[in-house]
């Protein structure tokens, strides 16, 4: 029976998809109730089968799919805690997203293509949980990287979004084609594509090359959760429709990754080199793209670059050997950053403008003039009152996302911090997954510093944000408050109650890592209870950032120059935190242009190389195929002159040569 | 059974016969061929109906007559869960061109010429995958090679004269030195059968004789794959073919060549083809990276890059999967070429008559006309016409090989064949080859996906204008001959073990011993 539902929760999207697709253009009706109720039933039987299956247990079934004539692939399934969990939080963000996109793309002829590829998407990231083959998995991790590539590639009539797209598959397919080598040789030690097969194998000391397998996995792993240096693709990927990045480029595609580090803990925890890569590379994502989230001018980049940094956490978790924490930090974060770009997208609907500064500005300018708002001359310090519930929701996320109690990122923050403390200490939390002396002391350590500096530095962008959308300095507001006055919320109930529905987990899920027979029951048991010390070093370090971000945006305020008000400038902090490093962590320091030296242009170059020897070389040797019967032809023709003493002659020497030949080889 | 496999061979055979009637003129030869080739088809689809499951490997509806009792040449013909599904696959072609040609045939010449041609050429074609007799392939191999050369020099786009004559010439080029290794083969085993050839594995044949022998008959199998370097033929004669043509070019003919290298030399000859194995295996990772490359060159904007010739290329790329699968000469390698044959004919049989059928709209395939030659311009089709976009760009990211359609689990096993080598092959060598192969995934992803920004994707309001008021979406024909390609390619990809099933018992036959 849970079986059978289990089966069901990534089918009913899938057949939803199916649906949605066969019957978009014809039945524009069906549309809606074909996006939402798959997904919505797909979410209810998630909860079922995580009800059912209960803490501590595990459903293994499996079917062959096929012979290859080597090691066979399985449909299997492979439940356990952290499977059935992750497919609660998709089911529940996959159905809050699909019942606001009803509202947020009424208008949009692509809907029903867009919302079949959004439950194409959720079944296939619920394939990835619940799958117990990783080609299956693959199979999964990359239709959810083809369904990315083809909703950030939503509005196709603009470039920025044409390209976002193409370089989100790219990136990302550039570290799956590691990925699946890395699956190879899992597979070749294990002998089997089974996840349990290959844990087993792993805990019983049959893999043999535990190090290559898990460093070639960490390509994929860095692509999908766009932690450094493959991170690239996920600020562009805003480019696509605001739901999207809620549900793909925050709560589910990223987190695939990091799900998959969690289920080949055992395998990761064999090999310190690993470890050491997986963890660095976390350190530099979150110090990284904290400094980019505090430059950015787009909402919606500070929110993906806050992303790559929580991922960090994650990713840094892992690094010390405590899934339990990263998985604990994951499911808040699902909650709140979902809650975060759903909210985002009410603001940016609102304000007609991605732009920070075009917010903070009245009327809603930005200076070329692109953003302008519909609503005329109202001032932008009204925003928050024109969407009362996105700007208290959005409040509740932030806060969750500075790591401040008692809202849940706080918790879960807190509990990678005590892992990291507990690493740096020696004492590794690997809960019997491997053995804690793989774990580095230095490691916990780095972990430990990288979380902390970037907890501040996400306080700071967090307390950027707030004040630059929602309490603007600087430019005056020329419209007055009695203008605002006059408007009314516009957004409709569907795109209201799942921020509501969302901020609940905001809130309150920290909560639930408090008792051992709570989450950590359905994970390995490993104590999520924040340590005091640590806790009060985070909290302090959260508000540090808020007070420092105030202060910087109260002396940008004072020291803004008349005539620069005039022109439209607003009050930035993040201009006077960062300093000389402005400018370069606006453009994400230049990653991008760093990959077009490395990749892009040899890579042209050698097209270019290929096309240049297909042209002349290749076809120099057709050519020359060819003339040469030619030549034959030509020498042949001029014995055939019609003379008949140069025939008899030719003819008498031939029968010379011959008797000759025939006398010496006798 | 063994009634059907005559039928499916004969029935082609007659028809093209009957086209030589007169009073068969006009549309009425048109309705002929979609008749015949119909009827061809469910007589295929019955063959695998009756087909024995529980053993793929068993040769099935077995004839076997004497026919040149001198030579001892047998007309000997039978199937079995590696030719079956290649027989399915060209039958269904077959058809579908047939029915699209009811509505699109390009100018050139006369309806009975065209079927005629058509039939013929499904004749070649089925009695390649059918016959067990060496001489017997060779026959059937090189009956394929006239219809086509006639449907590219006669109904073929611009510069179709010197492409149709550079096909031939290649091909027979390569035919020639092929039926000298076939002979050499047939005599020094003293058989022309190929179960008996498969059965024997090359016992008794010195290892100068097999190496010879692979050497011979390879080239002649490489040319028609093609591998590179014997590839330049393809793209000329692909940008030159009607629609049909390409499709059939790409998703059958290209075919023979590597079923040739699992049906007989992998069984015939293995020492032979294990000491060339590695040089195989590495024309084919260089052909998949020269093919990507050459698409990547192609898909620029602004370098005047034909789309048909793009996908010709991406064909070169593709049958290097296909090849490094046989390279490998283990099971999981040759059922990963067996798979890449079946995905890359329906993925490439689709994109071809995709392809066409923009060319039909806007008359031309070059992508600058298309596209715009400015890097940020695009065509627009989702806007213009949703549906053929749309299928262009299921076609694309089916042919870059993504998990759950049918282009995925030949690359899949290829390259995992290439990680566990057949036992005596250098294992470094095939890892960088697997490398390699994997580059060339990204490559191909790349330009592929390319293509889709710039016919796809793009501004309506700059996007090059459309010969005539608008452009037409999907027309009802159009939709009748793609759907069971699109439907195929998903099914393909959803539940491998359709082909995998039928073809692992097969292939571990042909390997055993060896």
């Amino acid at each position: 029976m849970t079986l059978t539902l289990a089966i069901l929760v990534p089918l009913l999207p899938f057949l939803g998809a199916l649906a949605g697709l066969a019957c978009g253009r014809r039945a524009p009706g069906m549309a809606r109730p074909l996006a939402v109720l798959p997904t919505l039933t797909a979410a209810v039987l998630a909860v079922v089968v995580a009800a059912r299956l209960g803490p501590g247990h595990i459903l293994d079934a499996a079917t062959e799919l096929t012979p290859t004539g080597g090691v066979q692939i399985y449909l299997s399934l492979n439940l356990d805690g952290i499977a059935v969990l992750l497919a609660v939080l998709v089911g529940v963000v996959a159905t809050c997203v699909q019942v606001y996109s009803t509202a947020y793309l009424r208008e949009d002829p692509r809907y029903p293509s867009y919302a079949a590829l959004v439950s194409l998407f959720t079944s296939a990231m619920l394939l990835v949980l619940y799958s117990g083959d990783l080609i299956v998995l693959l199979v999964g991790w990359e239709v959810m990287g083809i369904c990315s590539y083809f909703l950030v590639g939503h509005h196709w009539e603009r470039e920025d979004a044409r390209s976002a797209s193409i370089k989100a598959f790219l990136v990302t397919k550039l570290g799956d084609v590691p990925f699946l080598f890395g699956i190879f040789v899992l597979a070749g030690d294990a002998g089997t594509f089974q996840i349990n097969g290959v844990i087993g194998a792993a805990t019983t000391g049959h893999l043999h090359h535990a190090t290559l397998a898990a460093l070639l996995l960490l390509c994929g792993v860095a692509g999908k959760s766009a932690q450094f240096p493959l991170h690239t693709w996920l600020p562009d990927a805003m480019a696509g429709p605001t739901p999207v990045s809620a549900l793909i480029h925050a709560a589910t595609m990223v987190a695939a990754g990091v799900y998959l580090v969690a289920r080949l803990m055992p395998v990761f925890l064999l090999s310190t080199a690993a470890l050491v890569v997986l963890g660095v590379m976390a350190v530099i994502t979150m110090i990284g793209s904290a400094l980019c989230a505090l430059a950015q001018d787009d909402l919606k980049r500070v929110l993906a670059y806050s992303t790559v940094g929580q991922l960090g956490y994650m990713t840094g978790a892992l690094a010390v050997g405590d899934r339990d924490a990263a998985l604990f930090h994951l499911l808040t974060h699902g909650a709140f950053k979902a809650l975060l770009f759903l909210a985002a997208g009410v603001v940016i609907h609102a304000a007609h403008t991605n732009s920070l500064t075009a917010m903070a500005r009245p009327g809603g300018l930005s200076p070329d003039g692109s953003g302008i708002s519909g609503t005329g001359g109202s001032g932008a310090g009204l925003l928050r009152r024109r969407v009362p519930d996105a700007y208290t929701t959005m409040g509740i996320g932030l806060l969750a996302l500075a790591g401040v109690p008692p809202f849940s990122g706080f918790f879960s923050k807190e509990s990678v911090l005590t892992a990291a403390e507990q690493a740096a200490n020696g004492h590794a939390l690997t809960d019997g997954l491997g053995p804690a002396g793989n774990v580095p002391c230095f490691l916990g350590w780095t972990v430990l510093v990288g979380g902390l500096l970037t907890a501040l530095l996400t306080a700071m962008y967090v307390a950027r944000l707030w004040l630059l959308a929602f309490h603007p300095r600087g430019a005056q507001s020329v419209g007055g408050e009695n203008a605002g006055a006059k408007v009314t919320t516009a957004e409709p109930a569907a795109m209201r109650w799942p921020l509501w529905l969302l901020a609940v987990p905001s809130l309150a899920l920290g909560l639930v890592g408090l008792r051992t027979n709570w989450l950590p029951a359905w994970l390995d048991g490993v104590s999520l209870t924040p340590s005091l010390p640590t806790s009060l070093i985070g909290t302090g370090v959260a508000l540090l950032g808020f007070g420092l971000a105030y202060a910087a945006w109260r002396r940008a305020a004072a020291t803004l120059p008349a005539d620069a008000v005039a022109a439209g400038a607003v009050a930035d902090p993040g201009r006077v935190l960062l300093g000389p490093l402005f400018g370069p962590a606006r453009d994400g320091f230049g990653v991008d242009r760093l990959y077009d030296r490395l990749f892009v242009r040899p890579v042209l170059g050698a097209a270019e190389l290929v096309a240049f020897l297909d042209r002349e070389v290749v076809e120099t040797y057709v050519k020359g195929a060819a003339i040469s019967p030619g030549l034959v032809g030509r020498v042949v023709r001029r014995a055939q002159n019609g003379n008949t003493q140069g025939y008899l002659s030719a003819l008498a020497a031939g029968v010379v040569v011959l008797a000759i030949v025939v006398a010496v080889a006798q | 059974m063994t009634v059907l496999l005559l039928v499916l061979l004969a029935l082609p055979l007659v028809g093209s016969a009957a086209t030589l009637v007169p009073a068969l003129g006009g549309r009425r030869a048109l309705w002929l061929g979609v008749a015949v080739t119909g009827a061809d088809l469910a007589v295929a689809i019955a063959l695998a109906a009756g087909f024995d499951l529980h053993h793929p490997a068993r040769m099935q509806g077995v004839t076997d007559v004497a026919w040149i009792p001198a030579l001892n040449v047998r007309f000997h013909l039978g199937v079995d869960g590696i030719s079956l599904p290649l027989l399915v696959l060209t039958a269904l072609l077959t058809f579908l061109c047939a029915v699209y040609s009811l509505k699109r045939l390009p100018a050139g010449g006369s309806e009975r010429g065209w079927t005629g041609l058509l039939l013929l050429l499904a004749t070649g074609m089925l009695a390649t995958f059918a016959v067990l007799d060496l001489l017997l392939f060779f026959v059937a191999f090189e009956i394929v090679l006239v219809p086509m050369y006639f449907l590219i020099a006669r109904w073929g786009g611009e510069n179709r004269g010197p492409a149709a004559f550079r096909f031939i010439l290649y091909t027979l080029l390569g035919s020639a030195v092929m039926l000298l290794g076939l002979l050499l083969l047939g005599l020094k085993a003293g058989t022309f059968d190929m179960t008996a050839l498969a059965a024997n594995h090359g016992h008794g044949l010195s290892r100068g004789t097999q190496i010879l022998v692979v050497l011979a008959i390879g080239i002649g199998l490489a040319v028609k794959a093609p591998m590179w370097p014997f590839h330049s033929w393809l793209p000329d004669a692909h940008t030159a073919a009607p629609t049909a043509g390409s499709v059939l070019l790409a998703g059958v003919l290209l075919k023979m060549g590597t079923y040739g290298f699992v049906r007989v030399l992998i069984p015939s000859v293995p020492l032979g083809m294990h000491e060339l194995a590695p040089y195989i295996g590495a024309f084919a990772v260089v052909g998949i990276i020269y093919g990507s490359l050459a698409c990547l060159s192609l898909a620029r904007p602004g370098s005047r890059g034909d789309l048909k010739r793009l996908i010709a290329f991406s064909s070169v790329g593709h049958m290097g999967f296909v090849l490094l699968g046989v390279a490998t000469l283990n099971p999981i390698g040759i059922n990963g070429a067996l798979f890449a044959n079946i995905g890359h004919g329906l993925i490439t049989g689709l994109l071809f008559f995709l392809v066409g059928a923009v060319k039909d709209r806007y008359g031309t395939a070059d992508l600058d006309t298309l596209a715009g030659a400015r890097a940020e311009s695009g065509a627009a089709l989702y806007g213009r016409a949703p549906r053929l976009g749309a299928l262009l760009a299921f076609g694309a990211v089916a042919s870059l090989g993504l998990p759950g359609l049918a282009g995925f689990w030949g690359e899949l096993l290829a390259m995992l064949g290439a990680f566990h080598p057949a036992a005596g092959l250098s294992r470094p060598t095939f890892l960088t080859l697997m490398v390699l192969a994997g580059l060339g995934t990204l490559l191909t992803a790349a330009y592929l996906l390319s293509v889709v920004r710039r016919i796809c994707m793009g501004d309506l309001a700059t996007a090059p204008a459309v010969p005539g008021a608008s452009l037409t979406d999907v027309q009802t024909y159009e939709a009748v001959t793609w759907t069971p390609l699109v439907v195929l390619t998903v099914v393909a990809g959803l539940w491998p073990a359709l082909l995998l099933g039928l073809s692992t018992p097969a292939v571990q036959a042909l390997l055993g011993g060896s």
